[in-house]
């Protein structure tokens, strides 16, 4: 028998958001080489994974679900994940990404491609491109949400609290800990 | 005046007959949170947030509009209580569009306070995302009804204290909105006398000077207190 200890596998997912809650996460700065002796990262925009893997302990997921890309995400992450985290105030509450929601998709590409664009190019039909839903909302509002790591973005150090907490067995208070919109 | 003598939270207190509970509560430092009262000006208990619970009647009570009564038992911070006030936070939430990371108030907005005060960790309720305007044709201040929670401060501060009444409230349940004259925009409003009254009171980043971006408005409110006084008591100082 292998007496090889797994270390926990978390992952990131990046839906509709502007990447603020990764980048908050990247300045985690020198503390990330003690996180990867610590942790195993089987997928996250910020590594070349090309798939969603199965069984994993942690993942983060940074935005709002606004296209039906984020949408088979959001399940699939719910579906191979132990413990799902909505990460920063996108994820938590839609935040500027909702913003967009008393418009419909169509006014949106339609301003976007044709009206404010500086050559008028045509709105993009292809069928590989992600398909906006009705409205952007938040993560809790499509999977069930273990909990909830607030910000615009988180900073640093409520990252960190997080993930140390839950690499030491136990659900972070970030509540009471680290509570704040925006 | 008669003094009534009654309890909060198992502790004894006398007051004079007229004094509400929220009076008596924060001359004694107990915490009640609140969003639509503002010293100085009337009470109208609309906010519901500083319900308390008083033995011996079924109904949840206003603490600001709720006066003292003989051997009154009183409950200002029970689990019930505490869940009410962090449902109405979140109702509040998701009938607005409160975008905390992009408004002026940011760090400085009494609703996110609260909805710390309360716990709000996430809304259960679906986000209405409703389509509100924003007038932006006074010359100096702004309106943003994604951020108004109805609190009508500004509605009493311009009619009780600057005595313009500018402001009132139109229409019902979701169409419930703020309005300037006959509902006019707001730099047509001939009555106003763009003192900014209503700015400074306005607990939440509705109201707004214009010029201030993201986090950079900070509403200073101690002038209705040094108003109040100096036309009630004859009193012209602030009180540190």
């Amino acid at each position: 028998m292998s007496e090889k200890i797994q270390k926990p596998r978390v992952a990131t997912a990046w839906l509709g958001g502007c990447s603020g809650c990764h980048m908050s996460f990247l300045d985690l700065d020198e503390r990330l080489i003690e996180l990867h002796d610590k942790i195993e990262l089987v997928y996250s925009p910020i590594a070349d994974i090309k798939e969603f893997p199965r069984n994993v302990d942690v993942t983060l997921v940074e935005g709002a679900v606004s296209n039906d890309e984020n949408e088979e995400m959001a399940h699939l992450v719910r579906k191979n994940s132990r413990f799902v985290i909505a990460f920063g105030d996108c994820a938590t509450t839609g935040n500027v990404t909702a913003m967009r929601n008393r418009f419909t998709p169509e006014e949106l590409m339609r301003r976007t491609y044709t009206e404010l664009a500086e050559e008028k190019f045509a709105i993009p039909s292809d069928s590989i491109i992600a398909k906006m839903l009705p409205k952007a909302i938040a993560l809790h509002h499509l999977i069930r949400v273990d909990a909830f790591l607030h910000g615009c973005p988180p900073t640093p150090d409520e990252i960190w609290f997080a993930i140390s907490e839950l690499l030491e067995g136990r659900i972070p208070k970030l509540a009471t800990a680290y509570l704040r919109y925006g | 005046m008669a003094v009534k003598t009654f309890t909060i939270d198992g502790q004894q207190f006398s007051a004079q007959e007229g004094e509400t509970i929220l009076q008596v509560a924060r001359e004694h430092n107990i915490p009640i949170p609140t969003l639509c009262f503002l010293e100085g000006l009337s009470e109208v208990g609309a906010c519901r947030l500083c319900l308390i619970q008083v033995e011996g009647n079924n109904k949840l009570l206003p603490a600001c509009t709720t006066k003292v009564e003989e051997g009154m038992v009183v409950h200002t911070n029970t689990e019930k209580l505490k869940k009410y006030r962090r449902m109405t936070i979140a109702l509040l939430a998701s009938e607005g569009n409160h975008v905390c990371a992009v408004c002026v108030v940011n760090n400085h907005c009494e609703l996110q306070n609260l909805a710390y005060e309360v716990g709000l960790v996430r809304v259960r309720y679906p986000y209405l995302f409703p389509k509100k305007e924003l007038d932006a044709t006074h010359k100096r201040f702004v309106i943003d009804h994604n951020r108004c929670v109805l609190c009508t401060r500004c509605v009493r501060v311009c009619d009780e204290v600057e005595g313009a009444h500018v402001w009132d409230v139109a229409g019902r349940g979701i169409d419930c909105k703020i309005v300037t004259g006959l509902d006019e925009p707001w730099g047509d409003a001939e009555t106003c006398t763009s003192c900014g009254k209503c700015v400074l009171v306005c607990p939440t980043g509705t109201l707004f000077e214009k010029g201030v971006t993201v986090a950079e408005m900070e509403k200073q409110q101690d002038f209705l207190k040094f108003l109040v006084n100096a036309r009630k008591k004859r009193e012209w100082v602030y009180e540190e």
